[in-house]
C-alpha cells in the first residue's frame, strides 16, 4: 500500500504557469463568468468571444489562485478555442485534470473551478434563450462552484478583495 | 507523473538562495565533517552494547547531552535524544498525559502551536482528556490572564511554544510558567522550543518548565536528531522496543545526526548575541525592503526585540501564496507559504486565523526564514524577486 501523497504539480502544469495561454481579459466579451471566492483561495475569470454558429473565436481567462489554477484555466481555454458552445459546454473537468498530466485529488477542484466558470459563462450568455442541450438545471459542477462561494459567504462575509 | 520531469521544466535557476529554513535547510560543511567519521571510523556501534564502538556511539550522546545542559543551564540527565521535533512533541503531550492520568484532564495548548503539538493533544480526546485551546492576541501572544483563566485543578498539561514557527511571536515565558504554577502547582508545562533555541536565550535555570523540545535541523543541524528536555516529571514511552541507552526511547539512537547536533549547536552559541543581532538587521532590512516597495501587505507577527531574529512573515493581498512559493522557486528564492493550497487538507495556516487574519490575507502568506549565513545584498536580491513575483501574480488575477 503506498501512503505516499501525490505531488501537486506536473510538467505541463509547471510550463503553463510560466508561459500561461489566453491570459488576459476580452474588454468587450460576448461572454464573461467568474467562479470561485478569494477566502477560498481561488477565483478563475473566464472571457469568451463568441463568432457566427455559436463558436468561440477567442477565449481567455484570469485567476487568482495557485499554479494548478492558473494552468488548468489556462488549458481549458486553449481547448475550448474554435468549438461551439454546445461542444465547449460538454468538456468535463476530468479532460482539463488529464489534459495537464493528471491533477491530485488535493489539485482537483482547480479544474472544477475551470469548467464550472466557463459552463456559467455559457449559461449566461444564452440567459432566457437557453438552447436545449443546456440542461435547465446547474450541472454538478456549477454547483460546486456555487457551493464553495455561498459556503464561504455565510461563514467569513463577503470577501473584503472584491 | 515524475518528480524528474517536473524538475527539468523547472532548471536550476544561476541565483540561489534558500529561505524556507522553517521547513529544512542546508547544513554547514563544519556540521558534515562532525557526522561523518560516525559512519564508519568511529562510535558506528549501538550506544547500549558493551563494546568499543558502542561506547564511543554513547560518548556521542554523554557528551551531546552536556553541551546541551550546558547551552540551556539546565542538567544533562534530563537530555533525552529522539529522532525528530515531531516525536519529542508526542513524547512530551501523549507520554506525560498517559503516564499522569488520574492527576487531571483538562490539556491547554496555545492556539498557534505547530501540529506536533496540536495534534497529539488532539488525540488525547479519544482516551476522555479535554483540550482547550488557548486563544492569542493579534500578534500571537498568550496572555498571561488568558491562561490564568483556563488553568484549574483539573490541569494536567499546558504546552505553548516559546517562539512560534510561522510569525515569530517570542512569549512571555517565564510569566506564562508562573501563572500556570501559581494556579495549579501540579500541572505540567512544556515547551517546543525548537524555534526559540540559540535564537532567543534560555536559562532553565530560571524557567520552571518540565518539558522542552528541541530539533536539529532548526539550527542548521542534520535531520534526524531531536531533544525532548524532561525534568522531575512521570513520562510514559509512547514506542515500545528493545531497551536502548534511554528509557524513553526504544531503538538505536541517530549517533551520526546527534554528532552532527553537537556541531551545529557548538557552531550557533559560539557569539551567539552577534549572530542574534545579525539575523535580527537582516531581518528588519528585508521585512522594510518589501514592506515599502510592495503595495497592499502586511508583516504578521510582532515586530523588533518581540520577534524571533530569523523570522520574516507578510501576507501580499490578491496573491494566492502557493503560487507565490512556485513563482519565486522558478526565480531560485526558495520560501514556504501558509495558504490553504500548500496544505494537504486545504485549510489556511491555523497561526493565521487564530491571529484574526482572514482568509484571503492568510493565503497570500509568505513565511522567509533566514539563517546568519545570509548576506545584505541577498535581502535584496530577494525583495526584488518578490515585488516581481507579487506583481507577475497580480497581473494574472481578476481581482
Ligand atoms: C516549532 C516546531 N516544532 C516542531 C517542529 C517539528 O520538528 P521536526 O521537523 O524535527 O519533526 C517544527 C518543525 O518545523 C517546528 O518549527
Amino acid at each position: 500500500m503506498s501512503t505516499r501523497v501525490p505531488l501537486p504539480y506536473t510538467p505541463k502544469v509547471l510550463e503553463l504557469f510560466r508561459n500561461p495561454r489566453n491570459l488576459g481579459r476580452i474588454d468587450d466579451a460576448d461572454a464573461f463568468a467568474q467562479a470561485g471566492s478569494p477566502a477560498c483561495g481561488d477565483v478563475i475569470s473566464i472571457y469568451l468571444r463568441i463568432g457566427e454558429g455559436d463558436v468561440i473565436e477567442e477565449a481567455r481567462f484570469e485567476s487568482y489562485g495557485c499554479a494548478a489554477n492558473i494552468a488548468a484555466a489556462s488549458i481549458l481555454t486553449e481547448m475550448v478555442k474554435g468549438k461551439t458552445l454546445r461542444e465547449a459546454w460538454s468538456v468535463e473537468w476530468k479532460e482539463v485534470a488529464d489534459e495537464l498530466g493528471g491533477l491530485p485529488p488535493v489539485k482537483r477542484h482547480c479544474s472544477i473551478l475551470a469548467v464550472g466558470a466557463l459552463r456559467r459563462a455559457i449559461r449566461r450568455y444564452y440567459g432566457e434563450r437557453r438552447p436545449d442541450w443546456l440542461p435547465e438545471s446547474l450541472t454538478s459542477v456549477e454547483k460546486q462552484a456555487l457551493e464553495e462561494e455561498e459556503m464561504i459567504e455565510r461563514l467569513y462575509g463577503r470577501g473584503t478583495l472584491r | 507523473m515524475s518528480v524528474r520531469d517536473l524538475l527539468r521544466v523547472h532548471g536550476k535557476p544561476t541565483r540561489e538562495v534558500y529561505l524556507d529554513n522553517e521547513n529544512s535547510g542546508w547544513v554547514p560543511k563544519e556540521v558534515v565533517e562532525a557526522m561523518l567519521p560516525y559512519f564508519n571510523s568511529i562510535g558506528y556501534g549501538h550506544p547500549s552494547i558493551t563494546n568499543r564502538p558502542g561506547w564511543e556511539a554513547f560518548e556521542v550522546l554523554e557528551e551531546t547531552s552536556e553541551l546541551i545542559a550546558e547551552t540551556l543551564r539546565g542538567d544533562k540527565e534530563d537530555v533525552n535524544f529522539v529522532h525528530s521535533g515531531t516525536e519529542a512533541n508526542n513524547l512530551a503531550i501523549v507520554g506525560s498525559a498517559k503516564a499522569n492520568r488520574g492527576k487531571g484532564r483538562k490539556i491547554i495548548v496555545s492556539d498557534i502551536e505547530h501540529y506536533s503539538v496540536l495534534l497529539p493533544a488532539i488525540s488525547l480526546e479519544e482516551l476522555g482528556f479535554k483540550v482547550v485551546r488557548a486563544p492569542v492576541d493579534e500578534r500571537g501572544f498568550v496572555l498571561a490572564d488568558v491562561l490564568s483563566e483556563l488553568v484549574d485543578r483539573e490541569t494536567l498539561l499546558v504546552s505553548v511554544g516559546m517562539v512560534n514557527h510561522e510569525i515569530g511571536t517570542i512569549q512571555r515565558m517565564r510569566e506564562l510558567v508562573e501563572t500556570v504554577k501559581d494556579r495549579n502547582p501540579n500541572a505540567i508545562f512544556h515547551t517546543d522550543a525548537c524555534d526559540a533555541y540559540a535564537r532567543v536565550p534560555i536559562d532553565l535555570s530560571r524557567l520552571d518548565v518540565d518539558m522542552l523540545t528541541l530539533s536539529s535541523h532548526k539550527i542548521l543541524g542534520p535531520k534526524g536528531a531531536a531533544v525532548l528536555y524532561v525534568r522531575e516529571v512521570e513520562v510514559q514511552p509512547i514506542l515500545r522496543g528493545a531497551l536502548s541507552s534511554q528509557t524513553l526511547w526504544p531503538g538505536v539512537e541517530n549517533v551520526p545526526a546527534i554528532a552532527g547536533f553537537r556541531k551545529a549547536i557548538e557552531l550557533a552559541f559560539n557569539d551567539l548575541e552577534e549572530k542574534v543581532e545579525r539575523m535580527a538587521s537582516l531581518r528588519d532590512f528585508l521585512i522594510d525592503s518589501i514592506t515599502s516597495s510592495v503595495s497592499d501587505c502586511m508583516l504578521n507577527g510582532p515586530s523588533g526585540r518581540e520577534r524571533a531574529p530569523d523570522n520574516v512573515n507578510i501576507s501580499f493581498l490578491r496573491v494566492e501564496g502557493e503560487a507565490l512559493t512556485v513563482e519565486l522557486s522558478m526565480r531560485g528564492v526558495y520560501v514556504s507559504s501558509g495558504s490553504a493550497c500548500t496544505s494537504r487538507i486545504l485549510e489556511p495556516s491555523h497561526v493565521m486565523l487564530a491571529i484574526g487574519r482572514k482568509h484571503e490575507e492568510a493565503h497570500g502568506s509568505l513565511l522567509l526564514k533566514l539563517t546568519r549565513y545570509h548576506e545584505l545584498e541577498e535581502m535584496r536580491y530577494v525583495s526584488e524577486q518578490v515585488r516581481e513575483s507579487v506583481e507577475r501574480l497580480r497581473s494574472i488575477s481578476p481581482l
